[in-house]
């Protein structure tokens, strides 16, 4: 066994292979650096297909856009950092005795660069990413925007539309019947307004109408991830919260739930489906019917 | 004397079947009024079991038949009869298509139960035990029949913690005298020594009716119960 | 600065067995049994991961074992849902306290600060070996868990509530295990923060003649900020625990509001706030991310200047750098909540420093990258380990700066993504830092020599099969792979599966690389080749015992005086190309 211990008179030599492992180093380094952003541009990783889906909402170009830009920003940085730290450590690794050189400029310029370049960086994306987030959460959900209501509750997400009287029943946790498919805990006999309401388990939707979603949790936090969407936003027990979007394309899309709620956290799931005003109107009036 | 001893072995001779087989309580059990249409249950949350059902199959909180015939009402013997030993027999309980089969399961105390998973994905069995041990267990597809006893009566309403629409009951008798009403909404209580018997109709959501009747040999006495609908 | 005055600690020598190994006073004694407590923890832990990704691409093959190890869970060996979750959250729990928190900081730190700074133990031994047995109680505390009926919690070691607050009707394990998980939590509070103060006392008070704060190597300095750190987040984690468990078992509702149906059983509590959780939590949880990364740091830069036989191009800098973290890292907690329904106003308040922290952290990699250059960079299994943290560093560095933006991390949230980026800092960089130490500082703890050809095997291994792991979470996490799922059912999911296969044969590959690492360790230790004084020729204190180990005072009843600081190195002295701290020689032109 090669130790890498040296002799203290003859300052510095030693049995070591430096050279070799260092320079293995540096290839590998740099070659686990190329290999890793190959999946990030062709999108695909052993046959799968490993990029977000396609948008279909109107507030998700920008985090699409900013999401890009981010990805070249830290994917140069990556590569850069990677690709010196590779050569540097091909070139001086192993290097026995040689003249110490000091980095053109010192530590000032490159304290100088990370300052400027990051913070520059940092203040852009930052500027950027607030006009998207607040596209998302600084307005209220328009006037004429169609109330959904969404509960979460272990383990299925239930949707309820307010019916002909345009209002919501009031919620009676106590009279939750699941059994009954009562998933709200709604009281028709005595509570009018929730006599028309219409709970389902599927989220539908009209194409390019904005809805209004408003998150109820029934027991534990639970979150509502839509990707196709570009939405997530968590269920917080006692919190009103909502959220208001538009979808602007039709089809049907996975809900599924990303905040730990317990054993069937990963069975959680629903599904978004996108139609036409029509069909929507239709739907509605047979689920009324029903 | 030994012609009176043979009549009296004739006697019980001709009498003994009788005495075996004793008296019968049978009825039939409907509803009066509207009952609530029963809800269609969406399982797109898990298409295993979705696709198992041409037409989505709905809720079993009120299951009628023809003639107002209510079913899965539990009829069994309240007072009047001993406490009946756990036949060693288990009952099964079967997690199918993300249904429970039977919707109504009756068992006596300490009678083993099986539950048995036919599906495709996990199910985790909870029974909302108040006056047995609550608990709930996983069942990963292919996983062996969970066994469990309950050793107290008790009407136990039962759920699956990851499929919210799955519900069930488990009816926890002390009898060995029950019934439940299928389609066409008839019970039938045989084998009763003569005696006088409080019957209890049990239904999950319509409640509990009770009804007196004496058996004096081997007749069978007729009862109905009728049941009011809930609008809601 | 001004040499504070020296104040020895006199413990005579230990005699008996118990005094020798088990209750010891001596700071070597207990860094050794923190060393040893996080090896368990951290061999535990992967083998958690192992059963954890096993699962998650073959659900219904039986693991051998695991049916004995609990039948509730894992009928049969085969994982239930809830045991999945169960030993994940043991998995995060140990991982991020016992070994994170225990083996860059406090098993180095204890055996090392003292003898850096040239004194005879920490400041309040007896302190120093509660903290020690306290952490070993939190520790069994923990593991007890895994053998209630019930099982282990399974609400991750983020524990939100309500989920952990609401008792058994929240799940299995959520019972007894929840409660045994925030006693143990509790207790390892009680412990880090009674180690923290030891570590602040020690370096303040107790450094040696020449000695001055700027004389100190870079390694004590990321000591004493973690420690510093330590003392303010683990402060915050201890009522927060106690609150959690006062929920849990005497009806109050710090954590709980009203109308909750759990699993139909509707919850007594009102006027409480999941949120409150949340906060109190990140707000220990973040600074403590910084707590396992700042060491390792520490660590890897002093042994990167001993190999490069040149300072950093400017240690200052570093130091400042750590500094810098360590002041930011309280004021970034919320943007592990930009989802969680605080104002949303207040998510673009908290991204605005977490994108700051950027700047030390790539200041740092910079002049890491600087010193290299124009370096006689020697290679062994140390050194080759803190080039591997610099590239992790810089890896899982890239990818916080995705999740620091609010907008972007609506996709990303609880995704693979986040797990990818959070593994790669703490589970390999730290890591790094960690196995650098132990190949580093081996001689001086022993005596010998571990192999370098198995060491140099160990690295490449590790580096190349933990990039096949955690590179491609990034990927599943760009597809929006969620996150915590015991199993892969959804219809975007399942195309993803070949993936995690990819995945798991990485980490089993991995992992058993690891065992080459612990056979190293135990062999070394008994029949490594007998170690000099100081064999890779540094400068600070440590390498001026008069002995490997050191005796029980360190020093020999000596005191030693500091002369220089611990970088001279590429200067001529009669001790080759370096100068020791201790050596009252000046300094020779550079050759």
């Amino acid at each position: 066994m090669t130790t890498c211990f040296s002799s203290a008179s003859s300052g510095g030599s030693g049995g070591c292979e430096g050279n070799m492992s260092g320079k293995l180093f540096a290839v590998i380094v740099i070659l686990i650096a190329l290999a890793s952003a190959v999946p990030i541009i062709t999108h695909t990783f052993v046959g799968a297909n490993v990029a977000p889906p396609q948008d279909i909402s109107t507030h998700g170009a920008e985090i699409d856009k900013q999401m890009d830009e981010t990805m070249i920003e830290a994917g140069l940085s990556f590569l850069a950092a990677q690709i010196l730290l590779g050569l540097f450590v091909w070139s001086f690794a192993g290097r026995k005795n040689g003249q110490v050189k000091t980095f053109p400029g010192g530590p000032k310029y490159l304290i100088l660069a990370a300052v400027l370049l990051v913070g520059a960086e940092a203040i852009a994306l930052g500027a950027m990413g607030s006009k998207a987030w607040a596209k998302v959460y600084f307005q209220p959900a328009s006037a004429d925007a169609l109330p959904v209501q969404v509960q979460a509750g272990q383990f299925a997400f239930y949707f309820r539309y307010a019916g002909p009287d345009g209002k919501f029943g009031a919620i009676h946790p106590d009279k939750i019947d699941e059994g009954s498919a009562n998933f709200f805990g709604l009281d028709p006999e005595n509570d009018i307004p929730a006599r028309d309401d219409i709970q389902s388990g599927e989220f539908v939707i009209p194409v390019n109408k904005e809805i209004h979603l408003m998150m109820h949790a029934k027991d534990v936090g639970h979150s509502f991830y839509v990707r196709e969407l570009r939405v997530q936003q968590d269920f917080v027990p006692g919190l009103d919260l909502s959220l208001h979007f538009t979808a602007t394309k039709i089809g049907k899309y996975e809900i599924v739930c990303t905040q730990l709620c317990g054993l069937g956290h990963y069975n959680m799931k629903g599904y978004l489906n996108v139609v036409s005003q029509e069909d929507f109107d239709k739907w509605l009036k047979a689920q009324a019917n029903s | 004397m030994r012609a009176s001893k043979s009549c009296v072995a004739i006697l019980i001779a001709t009498l003994c079947p009788a005495l075996m087989y004793g008296g019968t309580i049978s009825g039939k059990i409907t509803y009066t009024g509207t009952p609530v249409r029963q809800k269609p249950i969406d399982m797109s949350k898990e298409p295993s079991c979705a696709k198992q059902h041409a037409t989505p199959v709905t809720t079993e909180t009120v299951v009628t038949g023809a003639n107002n015939a209510l079913e899965n009402v539990v009829v069994y013997i309240s007072a009047g009869a001993d406490d009946a030993n756990a036949p060693a027999q288990a009952v099964t309980f079967t997690q199918k298509g993300c249904q429970y089969l039977p919707h109504v399961v009756v068992l006596q105390a300490g009678q083993e139960l099986k539950v048995v998973n036919d599906d495709q994905t996990s199910h985790n069995i909870h029974p909302l035990a108040k006056q047995n041990r609550e608990w709930n267990k996983s069942q990963p597809p292919g996983s062996p029949a969970i066994e469990a006893k309950f050793d107290q009566p008790e009407f136990i309403s039962v759920k699956c913690n990851i499929h919210p629409w799955m519900h069930g009951w488990f009816a926890v008798l002390k009898t060995s005298h029950y019934s439940i009403s299928s389609n066409g909404g008839g019970f039938t209580l045989p084998n009763l020594p003569p005696g006088k018997y409080t019957v209890t109709a049990w239904h999950e959501d319509y409640g509990t009716q009770t009804q007196d009747v004496t058996i004096s040999g081997n007749e069978t006495k007729t009862i109905n119960f009728a049941f009011k609908a809930k609008a809601y | 600065m001004s040499e504070a005055s020296v104040h020895a600690v006199h413990h005579g020598p230990p005699t008996s067995f118990i005094r020798k190994h088990i209750f010891s006073l001596d700071h070597k004694v207990i860094g050794k049994q923190y060393y040893a407590l996080a090896l368990v923890a951290v061999v535990t832990g992967m083998v958690l991961s192992w059963i954890m990704r096993i699962h998650l691409v073959w659900p219904n093959s039986p693991i051998p074992g695991l049916g004995w190890l609990s039948k509730v869970g894992a009928p049969g060996g085969v994982v239930t849902p809830e045991y999945y979750l169960s030993l994940m959250t043991m998995h995060g729990t140990l991982m991020v306290f016992f070994v994170l928190t225990n083996a860059p900081f406090a098993a180095f730190g204890n055996y090392f600060l003292p003898i850096q700074i040239g004194a005879e133990d920490m400041a309040f031994p007896r302190f120093n070996m509660m903290s020690f047995w306290t952490t070993f109680v939190a520790f069994c505390i923990l593991v007890t868990a895994f053998f209630v009926p019930d099982g282990p919690p399974l609400s991750g070691w983020t524990a939100y509530a309500p989920l952990s607050a609401v008792g058994s009707d929240a799940g299995p394990g959520q019972g007894l295990g929840q409660t045994l998980w925030g006693l143990s939590i509790f207790v390892f509070c009680i412990a880090s923060l009674l180690g923290s103060l030891n570590f602040i006392a020690t370096t303040l008070d107790l450094r040696t003649k020449g000695m001055t704060l700027a004389r100190m190597p870079i390694v004590s300095w990321a000591w004493f900020i973690t420690s510093c750190i330590s003392l303010l987040a683990f402060a915050v984690l201890m009522p927060a625990c106690l609150l959690l468990i006062l929920d849990r078992v005497a009806g109050t509702s710090f954590f709980i509001p009203s109308g909750l149906n759990v699993s139909d059983h509707l919850q007594p509590h009102q006027g409480g706030s999941p949120l409150l959780w949340q906060h109190l939590f990140w707000f220990f949880g973040h600074p403590e991310v910084y707590i396992a990364i700042l060491p390792a740091i520490g660590i890897v830069s002093h042994i990167l200047i001993c190999n490069m036989r040149r300072p950093m191009l400017s240690h200052k800098t570093i130091i400042y750098c750590m500094m810098g973290i360590g002041f930011l890292s309280y004021m970034v907690w919320g943007h592990h909540m930009f989802l969680s329904g605080m104002n949303p106003f207040s998510a673009l308040v908290f991204s605005f420093p977490t994108l700051m922290i950027t700047i030390p952290a790539t200041i740092m990699t910079l002049i890491w990258l600087g010193s290299l250059y124009g370096s006689n960079l020697r290679i062994n299994s140390a050194s080759l380990f803190c080039i591997g943290f610099i590239s992790m560093f810089v890896s899982g560095g890239v990818s916080g700066f995705f999740l620091a933006q609010p907008s972007i991390d609506i996709y990303l949230h609880a995704t693979y993504f986040v797990v990818g980026h959070f593994h790669m800092v703490m589970g390999v960089a730290a890591i790094m830092g960690v196995f650098a130490g132990t190949y580093f500082w081996f001689p001086k703890m022993t005596g010998r020599m571990m192999s370098e050809t198995l060491g140099k095997w160990h690295f490449f291994l590790t580096l190349i099969g933990t990039y096949a792991i955690f590179m491609p979470f990034h990927y599943l996490g760009l597809a929006g792979n969620v996150r915590r799922y015991s199993a892969f059912t959804d219809d975007f999911l399942v195309p993803l599966l070949p993936v995690h296969k990819f995945i798991t044969i990485a980490a089993l590959f991995t992992g058993a690389a690891q065992l080459i690492f612990i056979f190293n360790l135990i062999y070394s230790h008994f029949k490594g080749a007998p170690a000099p004084e100081n064999p890779w020729e540094c400068t600070s204190l440590e390498w001026s015992t008069p002995s490997s180990p050191p005796p029980f005072d360190n020093f020999g009843g000596q005191h030693p005086v500091v002369y220089h600081d611990p970088h001279q190195y590429g200067v001529k002295s009669s001790s080759g190309d370096y100068l020791m701290q201790t050596s009252p020689e000046r300094a020779g032109e550079t050759p």
